[in-house]
């Protein structure tokens, strides 16, 4: 098959760009530990809130300026426990969430942490809050009547 | 002479009361689309509030449902049929066009029972219905009728293509039914996934025969299906570009064998890579997301392939004419003719729209635009204006083809206003969504200030444009509404159907091209590669299934 020239040109430039972008999309990813989330962990549906950890909702320090929190997203709020979570400025946060009803997002805008929380698993998403402020949490995935109202706050100070 | 070719090639009555229901049909359903579309963006910026108990999810789910799925698919198997009947034997079988018919009964009759279900609010799961969410069973069978209706089309496609290459031993068959049955087998393979899922997961368990249901299963099922969903969209809309567009600019296409080879590219390369919709999704591993990403970004190599080769026959044809200098062909090209215009300007804004795509398919930089209105602009522009504009493209010179009548020059200008009333909407719209995507507002979510806070505040300028846009948009949308009307009462006459030339220089596709066989073993192989160890992993999970919930 006969490809004119110029066209072989364009292709080559075009294709060894792609390499070169996904080279750097891989390298980041396995490499730099940026994986999506991605977690594997099962959890049962029907006596969530009795199962580690979801048996202990809330905020747990794991050392200086490092928290595991864990929440779940249900129809139509995040369960964060007794209260809403705050932590010191520059602090890194292991989010661990699922949902005990149908699946729900969880999204903090500005920032990148994004996720789908699906029932039955659990998932994870790491963040570091460097600048401080009131951190609006909400639910980016359709899951009924009340999905706009889904929301919580991570304070930052 | 004039008059003998003219009535020769006028389009078989029968064939084109089946093209031309389909149309219709395709356009009414744009029609009620839009509506919810208009009152979406009023409500997202909190000009208006539903009255009588509408939900706004209620209305999401039918806009999706009637422009994704009914719109695009009526006018596609519509218009590949006229395709089928113009380029093999100059009419439809009687045994393809009464499966055409079949086809059209079952997609028709899916599609109301489905509509009805939406208004009754008996399945506002929005156009993925995703598990757990638990619509009524009506609804999943509705959408086996218009899965199964589209199988008896592809089956009355494929009937006519190989009762042709039997009469025509050794022949190279027509480059539009070629991308025809492409296009249809790229659709038929797909849609086997979302079959499964809605007959082997969903309606066993809304009719409560079985009780949970493998929530991750469902959702892979699902995008399996829902990626080479917008490259469906989109094939059409290159046959009109690759074959169409050079015939009626005056030139030629550029070469026949690339055009197919782009072609088989796209059937192998748009369906093992469903994953890049489940980025953020837990229970599947980054590798296999990651190797899906890799095999979702081999389709830059035939977009690379057709924006080159739909350049170059403009230009060609352009320095035929006398055009100097690196540029000056383009003010050859016809800006006058509405089915050049409409269709090149869904080109011009395929090219933004593609870098977005790229952006969304980004594994990790995916977690910037997932679930936000980005993704939704990013749609506005590939499906909804660069596939859209096109569809329309076409509707100004195949009703005329098909019911014997001349386009006017007033018919061409009625298009060209039409066309920039649309892009003009468009850009506010799909600009305005872009821009509050990145600041984070999520995507199918009525209107909320979220208690109040800042960050939700200044996305309220955005989605203000977003509702003038639509409103303009809807504008657009009835003023097409309009132009077919006026189509169907254009002066009785002869329209050409376009079906481009190649250039001489051109030479026969390989043979290799027509063995189905293997181009679709390829197929499957690259799907077991992407899919049997992660699917056997979502099979594993030991979470037990989920019973349905309804939540609205
Ligand atoms: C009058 C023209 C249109 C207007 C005003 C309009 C407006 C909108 C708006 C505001 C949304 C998003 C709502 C949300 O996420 O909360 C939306 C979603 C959507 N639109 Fe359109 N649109 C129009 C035409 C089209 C066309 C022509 C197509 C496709 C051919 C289309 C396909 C979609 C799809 C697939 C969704 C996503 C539905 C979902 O998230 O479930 N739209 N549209
Ligand atoms: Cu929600
Ligand atoms: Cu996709």
């Amino acid at each position: 098959m006969h490809i004119h020239k110029l066209e072989k040109i364009w292709l080559v430039f075009g294709i060894g760009m792609l390499g070169v972008f996904l080279l750097i999309l891989g390298i980041s990813t396995f490499s730099y530990g940026l994986e999506p989330p991605s977690a594997h962990q099962a959890v049962n549906m029907e006596n969530l809130y009795d199962t580690p950890p979801f048996d202990e909702l809330g905020l747990n320090k794991l050392n200086d300026k490092e928290y595991e929190a864990i929440l779940t997203a249900y129809v139509f709020g995040f369960n964060t426990g007794d209260e809403e979570f705050t932590v010191p400025v520059g602090s890194t946060v292991h989010f661990k969430a699922t949902s005990p009803d149908v699946v729900h997002g969880f999204e903090i805008p500005g920032t990148n942490a994004n996720m789908m929380v699906v029932p039955g698993i659990i998932n994870h998403v790491t963040y570091t809050f460097d600048e401080p402020g009131e951190y609006l949490i909400l639910c980016n995935e359709y899951c009924g009547v009340g999905h706009e109202i889904m929301q919580t706050t991570i304070t930052v100070k | 002479m004039n008059t003998v070719q003219q009535s020769e090639q006028a389009f078989d009555k029968k064939d084109s009361k089946l093209v031309i229901s389909h149309i219709i049909f395709a356009f009414v359903a744009l029609l009620i689309g839009g509506i919810a579309g208009l009152l979406q963006g009023l409500v997202r910026s909190d000009m208006i509030q539903l009255p009588a108990g509408i939900g706004y999810y209620q209305l999401l789910t039918a806009h999706g449902v009637l422009m994704a799925l009914i719109f695009t698919t009526f006018f596609i198997i519509g218009f590949l049929f006229s395709g089928m009947s113009k380029t093999l034997g100059g009419k439809l079988l009687p045994r393809a066009r009464t499966l055409g018919w079949l086809g059209f009964i079952h997609m028709g009759f899916g599609t109301l029972v489905a509509t009805v279900m939406i208004l009754l609010n008996k399945a506002t799961v929005l156009y993925t219905f995703y598990a757990p969410m638990q619509a009524s069973p009506f609804f999943y069978f509705a959408l086996v009728f218009v899965v199964v209706g589209t199988w008896m089309s592809a089956a009355g496609m494929i009937y006519q293509y190989r009762y042709w290459k039997k009469e025509h031993k050794g022949e190279t068959t027509p480059l539009t039914a070629y991308m025809s049955i492409i296009t249809m087998s790229l659709w038929v393979i797909a849609t086997l996934g979302v079959a499964v899922e809605v007959i082997f997961q969903l309606i066993p368990w809304s009719l409560g025969w079985v009780e949970g249901i493998n929530i991750m299963l469902s959702r892979t099922l699902f995008w399996y299906f829902g990626h080479p969903l917008v490259y469906f969209w989109l094939l059409p809309a290159y046959i009109c570009w690759y074959v169409m567009i050079p015939k009626i600019i005056g030139g030629k296409i550029f070469s026949d064998a690339l055009a197919r080879l782009s072609f088989i590219l796209f059937l192998l390369f748009s369906i093992p890579v469903g994953f890049h919709h489940q980025l953020m999704e837990p229970g599947i591993s980054p590798f296999w997301k990651f190797l899906q990403v890799v095999l979702t970004f081999l389709v830059v190599i035939p977009s690379l392939m057709t924006a080159f080769s739909l350049f170059a026959s403009f230009e060609i044809y352009g320095r035929s004419k006398g055009a100097k200098g690196l540029f000056g062909w383009f003010k050859y090209l016809p800006w006058k003719d509405i089915r050049f215009f409409a269709p090149f300007m869904g080109m011009l804004i395929f090219i933004p729209a593609g870098a977005g795509g790229l952006i969304n398919a980004s594994n990790q930089m995916n977690a910037v635009v997932h679930n936000t209105l980005f993704v939704t602009g990013h749609f506005h522009l590939t499906v909804a204006t660069s596939v859209t504009l096109t569809f329309f493209g076409i509707t100004y010179w195949l009703i005329p083809a098909m019911t014997g009548r001349k386009l006017t020059p007033k018919m061409h200008k009625l298009g060209r206003m039409q066309t920039w009333v649309w892009v003009a909407g468009m850009a506010m719209m799909s600009g305005a969504m872009h821009i509050v995507g990145l600041f984070g507002s999520p995507r199918r979510t009525a209107y909320s200030d979220y208690n109040g806070h800042p960050d939700a505040a200044a996305w309220e300028p955005y989605y203000i444009i977003m509702a003038v846009g639509g409103t303009v948009l809807f504008i657009a949308v009835l003023m097409m509404i309009y132009n077919l009307y006026k189509l169907f009462t254009l002066p009785k006459g002869y329209e050409e159907y376009p079906i481009g030339e190649v250039s001489d220089l051109a030479e026969k596709p390989p043979k290799l091209f027509e063995r189905w066989g293997f181009w679709v073993s390829i197929v499957v192989i690259l799907i077991l590669m992407a899919y049997t160890i992660p699917v056997i992993d979502i099979l594993n999970n030991p979470s037990g299934g989920s019973k349905g919930f309804v939540t609205w």
